[in-house]
């Protein structure tokens, strides 16, 4: 169950037999081709050189259907340094990914130590994991229909409970993205607590015990021992679901696209990059500019992935 | 719920009325997310079962008010016209294919599976039981290829899909995903490394080739977290949308349930939505994540418990 392999190790003291034998022990070249050859395609195919290809297509003016695409140097990235719609685009992102990952990792943490202290269900677990196991399409749906700006069920509720004014959640350029934020945290947190809760486990329960004795309350245990000691999960949930919340593009697409909505709207409201991208390649057919703002992509995600691993010492642990 | 407690974790001074207090709101707290999690699902079961002229009056009753079967009837193609009309309130309202669509889904994502699974252990069993020159950085090649968002490779790959003339096709949508994906060589070679070498030593020493020791020794003792693969694979094959939507954007004959619900609600511009049918639809769509979710729902937690990735 770890991620060291014991036996690469032991096998190499072990006293070797003759020539032969190992060579049919462990493969070598010769057998492993076979067993690799399968997946190299695979990878090669459809991950390695699309990504290089991918490189080499942001210099060119690709487009799907007349040309094979012209080297043009930098122009893709010249063009997308000037660009308003793509800084707006990476803006409206990044509200999106702080207002999701803000309220998911809080609620997270909140069900993972509340469960921790709880319970150990499997079916309460089950419970949670189930929004996180559905096609986004599905998620966008349910949602689109319970926020349904005149007979949602969600929106006469809060209208019940005082909130009178205008609740049009999808029609509303202010509220789109804070909405499809929450309707991501719905489908994601049970998923994000269940990887916070397996990190819990390894805080040995005698931690809790001895700070009981000294008549801790259980909100003192949680800020003093369950906080500082989940760090190191919680960097990693966090590079987790941060990388794939500024992938959103599904749920955006289903929920403004449908009954006649524009996709990103209302008015470009909830134009995200993936969707910026999308319609660079698929609506305007300008394949090496969607290239490049891909490339940019990619690396904003690999700098805000540094960057939080560094802050939160991802490496370390204070459990020594 | 609140019965399921199981083993409970050591209860620091659980004998205080402060903690007890304390215990009692946790549990409120967690019976408050777990409602909010499934809510939905009885929403659209609820609405599924009702006419569409009765959430028009915005009844919200927790029970459907006027209970039918007959949107669940229309969406798998098995009512008349006249019930159409009873059920819609519409002459003509939009509809899909969906036992089309729900066939398509399950070829795609049973021939995505059977494939990923079977060739990504092979990858594994060379990486965990093998030992050749440049071993390790070529899974470390494979690992990178986590890395690198979906986008980044989606454009290319569809070059190569028009290239080869597989646009609008179940080799387009099946391919990129069939071979292998990084994270199920790594899923699966994490379990192979724990699996004791003496047995497969034994075979190979009788004789054995390794490809009998792979089928007949390795892949038995690791058959759950082969299973375990299987149903995260199928999952997201079933969930996948971006791809069949770029790759096969005009074929009913390919496209997926995801696809298909999605060109379902731009259909109908304008007029009011058909919530019944659309939920009745989006269930059924959802339907067999629902059964494989209640068939492997266990092993499914305990997976989330070891891979902490996916």
């Amino acid at each position: 169950m770890t991620a060291v392999s014991p036996d690469v190790g032991a096998s190499e003291t072990r006293p070797k037999p003759s020539g032969k034998k190992v060579q049919n022990l462990t493969g070598g070249w010769p057998v492993a081709f076979w067993f690799l050859l399968p997946s190299m395609v695979g990878f090669l195919v459809f991950f390695l050189l699309p990504t290089i290809r991918g490189f080499y297509l942001s210099f060119t003016d690709w487009n799907l259907i007349g040309n094979n695409g012209k080297f043009i140097g930098l122009e893709n990235y010249e063009k997308l340094a000037g660009d308003d719609q793509f800084y707006a685009s990476m803006w409206r992102t990044l509200k999106y990914v702080v207002i999701n990952i803000g309220s998911q990792t809080v609620i997270a943490v909140l069900i993972a130590s509340m469960m921790d202290r709880l319970t150990r269900s499997s079916v309460i677990r089950g419970a949670l994991l189930l929004p996180w196991l559905m096609p986004n399409v599905v998620v966008a749906l349910l949602w689109l229909w319970m926020l349904d700006g005149s007979i949602g069920v969600v929106t006469e509720f809060l209208k019940f409970i005082g909130f009178s004014d205008d609740l049009a959640f999808f029609t509303d350029t202010g509220k789109v993205i804070p909405t499809i934020a929450a309707i991501n945290t719905w489908k994601y947190m049970g998923y994000t607590a269940l990887l916070m809760f397996a990190g819990l486990q390894t805080i040995p329960g005698t931690v809790y015990e001895a700070a009981a004795m000294d008549g801790a309350t259980e909100f003192q245990m949680f800020r003093k021992i369950t906080l500082p000691l989940m760090r190191p999960v919680l960097a990693l949930v966090l590079v987790i679901t941060m990388i794939g919340s500024f992938q959103v593009f599904d749920t955006v697409l289903v929920a403004t696209g449908g009954f006649g909505g524009q996709p990103g709207g209302p008015v470009n409201a909830s134009k995200v990059i993936y969707l910026y991208i999308y319609q660079n390649a698929f609506n305007f057919n300008d394949l090496g500019y969607a290239a490049a703002l891909s490339v940019i992509l990619v690396l904003i995600l690999i700098i805000v992935t540094f960057f939080q691993l560094k802050l939160l010492r991802a490496g370390e642990s204070d459990l020594a | 719920m609140s019965t399921t407690s199981g083993n409970m974790a050591g209860t620091a001074g659980s004998g205080t009325i402060g903690a007890r207090v304390g215990r009692l709101t946790a549990w409120v707290i967690l019976a408050l997310i777990i409602f909010i999690s499934l809510f939905p699902f009885y929403w659209a079961l609820r609405t599924g079962l009702t006419f569409n002229r009765a959430l028009l009056t915005g009844d919200q009753s927790i029970l459907p008010p006027d209970l039918t079967w007959l949107n669940f009837k229309r969406v798998l193609g098995l009512a008349s016209d006249a019930e159409m009309v009873q059920a819609t309130g519409f002459e003509n309202s939009a509809s899909f294919d969906y036992l089309l669509a729900l066939r398509n889904s399950m070829i795609i994502a049973t021939v995505i599976t059977i494939g990923q699974v079977f060739f990504s252990a092979m990858a594994a069993y060379a990486f965990s039981r093998l030992r050749f020159k440049g071993r390790d950085q070529l899974f470390f090649l494979y690992l990178t290829g986590l890395m690198v968002p979906p986008i980044f490779a989606l454009i290319p790959n569809l070059i190569l899909m028009k290239n080869l003339g597989w646009l609008n096709s179940f080799q387009g949508v099946i391919a990129p995903f069939f071979l292998m994906t990084p994270f199920a060589v790594f899923f699966l070679r994490q379990f192979f490394l724990g699996i004791n070498r003496s047995l497969e030593e034994a075979a190979i020493i009788d004789g054995a080739g390794h490809f009998t020791v792979f089928r007949r020794v390795i892949l038995p003792i690791a058959a759950p977290q082969m299973v375990t693969l299987a149903v995260l694979t199928y999952v997201t094959a079933w969930n996948e949308f971006l791809w069949p939507l770029v790759v096969a954007p005009q074929e009913e004959n390919v496209q997926p349930l995801t696809v298909a619900l999605n060109a379902f609600t731009t259909q109908v511009p304008g007029t009011q939505p058909d919530w019944s049918g659309l939920m009745a639809g989006t269930l059924l769509a959802a339907l067999p994540v629902l059964v494989i979710f209640i068939a492997f729902g266990r092993r499914l937690v305990d997976s989330i418990q070891f891979s902490g990735i996916k």
